[in-house]
């Protein structure tokens, strides 16, 4: 679904991502875990198609398509979905106003109908069900005033409405307490299905306690330096980061 | 913000830019004492109504046109403007097929079709193209309720005593320039009076348009609600692109008594120039509404037309217990510039005004909010809240602030909080990231930002200011 050959991107001339390689398949689930500053949200960023990213050598693909040569709002038609570290606020447009316009021109973008009121409403209420929110969180301003935890749980409902083909969840994690976790690891597993992926960007292994990776990579100064299955995130867990350091020094 | 977006959302063009061809009867370009006896002829005004513009002519003849705006413009030639032009067809009009089909042309390419109008909104329209009232609807519906809604020009000859009584008392004709210059020479607007203890089952609505070049507009609009009576009334505002700069000079008086609501709400589109800042209306205006015991009058508008704004919907609460409210959007794009905001003055025992401000600015354009809350030495408790929000896009524009606060009363609680914000790359990114492209992503988020703003206007006329919001900021992002 998605491959990344030898990708290296730079922010105002910091180069943050050295070379990254990795494939991921329909029905995966890959953790990425490193230190702070080692690139990993850079990553998602490059992958989603922020602007202030310039990539300055290499190639992501994504079902046969050159990614890298589309608009962010392209990338999100073809079903890649960011769950961002700090989703933005944006004041008086309510979540489900927001959510339905997303929706629509999604579905504009494809070439398609926009959706029934009533399938939109019912969406709304399953989903947000789903990721217990109250009902009342629907005709609230998108993120302003949410705590940390009602963020992220929104941006799980997004991704819930959207049904992307991959979904990249950046540090998700942070910032919820462990009902919270528990709640948004329910939510995602729920979406997981054999036709698409997700990629867990992540400090810690709590959240792969509840959601079960198939893959563990390891960033460390803009390059992947170790794979592994799920055993590797309880080593670092229990070892830290030092010794990747050490290797890698 | 990419420069790229923002040249995009700079270029869009003025929608309603197309001339009607229609036969006018206009009075030769000048201003003296012979052009105000000949408009005040064809009109077949009164005496008395001759002379009040003739003492409003020597009042602005000596004054001086007000250099504190905040904007810069050529100031018009005023010898050089036709000041009364009437499309040509003078009999009276009994229904909607009489009138000139080029004319209902011109109101259906602005969306205002007079038939949609009133099958689908119930809404009674007085339209004024150019200087005349050409069709007012609903009359007969009004009548029944002893609502009397018509245009200036009827109410003179039609209800002179109401007319007389309070022409004037609210904004004076020395009140200021162009206050003065519209009292020499309006040669049309809107009358409204709701008798007491009715509320008016209907939104009222005027259409008004430049449509002759080189004419100004001087309409001259008098609602007076009497006691316990409530009415809405809309107005919406739209010229054709033109080179020269047409001058539209308007007052706009509301009288509250006890217990009585007025809700004004304006859409204002006038052409704001090209994309060089050539042409566009110069839109100078004069509103204010007093308010007796216990009333309310509520000011709700969006500007987001005219090459110069300057005005001030302003509320005297001179009754105890009145509230005032201002609810405002300005938008301006290009070089527009507008200098607008609100007067809020305080007089009776606990008086309540809030004002909420939202200026919205794009490209080369500078948009300012000047407003003023004065609490008198008698209004004991008065209360005021201001919130003023400036919205900037790109980083050419300017956003300016000037808030003016007097308080002669200890009690007085008034509070004023002001932000500024740029339309992100983060909110564009994000929005982006959920699929929905940068065009729309800047309209759901200018429409967010003036949601408490849009609350305010009836249904139909929300719809119709949130698309002009959408039209005056967008581009063709291909």
């Amino acid at each position: 679904m998605l491959k990344i050959k030898d990708l290296k991107a730079q922010v105002e001339d910091n180069q943050i991502l050295n070379g990254i390689n990795l494939d991921i398949n329909a029905g995966e689930v890959h953790a990425i875990m490193g230190p702070n500053g080692s690139g990993k949200s850079t990553l998602s960023s490059v992958i989603a198609g922020r602007e202030d990213y310039e990539v300055t050598d290499g190639a992501i693909d994504f079902d046969g398509e050159d990614l890298l040569d589309l608009d962010p709002e392209e990338r999100a038609l073809k079903g890649i979905f960011l769950s961002f570290q700090y989703p933005v606020e944006i004041p008086g447009v309510t979540v489900s106003n927001f959510i339905k316009t997303a929706i629509n021109e999604s579905r504009k973008g494809r070439g398609e109908e926009p959706m029934e009121a009533r399938e939109m409403l019912a969406k709304m209420r399953e989903k947000s069900a789903l990721l217990e929110m109250d009902k009342s969180y629907l005709s609230r301003s998108l993120n302003e005033g949410f705590s940390g935890g009602e963020k992220k749980r929104n941006e799980i409902f997004q991704m819930a409405m959207l049904e992307p083909k991959l979904a990249i969840l950046d540090e998700t994690d942070s910032g919820l307490d462990i009902d919270a976790l528990r709640i948004v690891a329910n939510g995602v597993n729920k979406l997981r299905s054999k036709d698409n992926a997700v990629v867990i960007i992540t400090h810690y292994q709590r959240l792969l306690d509840y959601i079960k990776p198939d893959y563990v990579h390891v960033l460390y100064q803009g390059k992947i330096v170790k794979s592994g299955g799920p055993e590797l995130a309880h080593e670092l867990e229990e070892r830290g980061y030092d010794w990747i350091k050490a290797e890698n020094a | 913000m990419s420069d790229e977006i923002l040249d995009e959302i700079t270029a869009s063009d003025y929608k309603y830019g197309f001339t009607t061809d229609i036969e006018s009867d206009k009075v030769p370009p000048g201003l003296n004492e012979e052009v105000i006896r000949m408009i005040s002829a064809k009109k077949n005004e009164p005496e008395w109504m001759l002379e009040w513009r003739l003492d409003a002519f020597r009042i602005w003849s000596e004054m001086e046109e007000p250099e504190w705006p905040n904007v810069t413009y050529e100031k018009p030639d005023f010898q050089a403007i036709s000041y009364y032009s009437a499309p040509k067809q003078k009999k009276e009009l009994g229904s909607l097929d009489e009138v000139d089909p080029e004319l209902l042309k011109t109101f259906e390419r602005l969306g205002i079709s007079l038939d949609e109008q009133k099958r689908l909104s119930g809404v009674a329209m007085d339209v004024v193209v150019d200087s005349v009232s050409v069709a007012t609807t609903f009359k007969k519906t009004l009548a029944e309720k002893g609502i009397i809604f018509c245009s200036m020009s009827e109410a003179i000859q039609e209800h002179p005593e109401l007319v007389r009584k309070h022409l004037g008392t609210i904004v004076p004709k020395r009140d200021n320039f162009y206050a003065a210059l519209n009292s020499a020479v309006f040669t049309d607007g809107s009358f409204c009076y709701i008798p007491k203890g009715v509320r008016c089952p209907m939104e009222l609505s005027t259409y008004f348009r430049i449509n002759e070049a080189g004419t100004g507009q001087f309409e001259r609009t008098l609602v007076v609600a009497d006691a316990r009576s409530y009415v809405s009334y809309l107005e919406g505002c739209t010229a054709p692109s033109r080179d020269e700069n047409q001058l539209h000079a308007a007052v706009v008086e509301l009288i509250a008594m006890d217990d009585a609501e007025i809700k004004y709400s304006t859409v204002q589109n006038w052409y704001p120039g090209d994309a060089e800042g050539k042409g566009g209306v110069f839109n100078f205006v004069t509103k204010r509404g007093l308010c007796e015991r216990n009333a309310k009058i509520s000011w709700t508008q969006v500007e987001t037309g005219s090459a110069v704004t300057w005005k001030y919907p302003s509320c005297i609460l001179k009754g105890d217990h009145s509230v005032g409210e201002f609810y405002s959007v300005a938008v301006t794009n290009k070089y527009q510039q507008a200098d607008t905001g609100t007067k809020m003055i305080h007089l009776g025992k606990n008086t309540k005004s809030t004002i909420i401000s939202k200026g919205i600015s794009a490209g080369k354009s500078h948009n300012s909010y000047r407003g003023l809350v004065r609490v008198g030495a008698r209004a004991e408790n008065a209360r005021n809240f201001s919130q003023c929000d400036s919205l900037l896009m790109g980083d050419q524009c300017g956003a300016h602030t000037f808030p003016y606060i007097e308080a002669q009363h200890p009690t007085a609680q008034i509070e004023h909080e002001a932000t500024t914000s740029k339309i992100g790359e983060d909110q564009l990114f994000y929005c982006n990231q959920r699929g929905i492209g940068t065009e729309e992503a800047i309209a759901l988020i200018v429409n967010g930002y003036c949601k408490e703003v849009l609350n305010q206007l009836p249904m139909e006329f929300a719809v119709e200011a949130q698309k002009l919001l959408e039209v005056s900021l967008e581009g063709s992002v291909g």
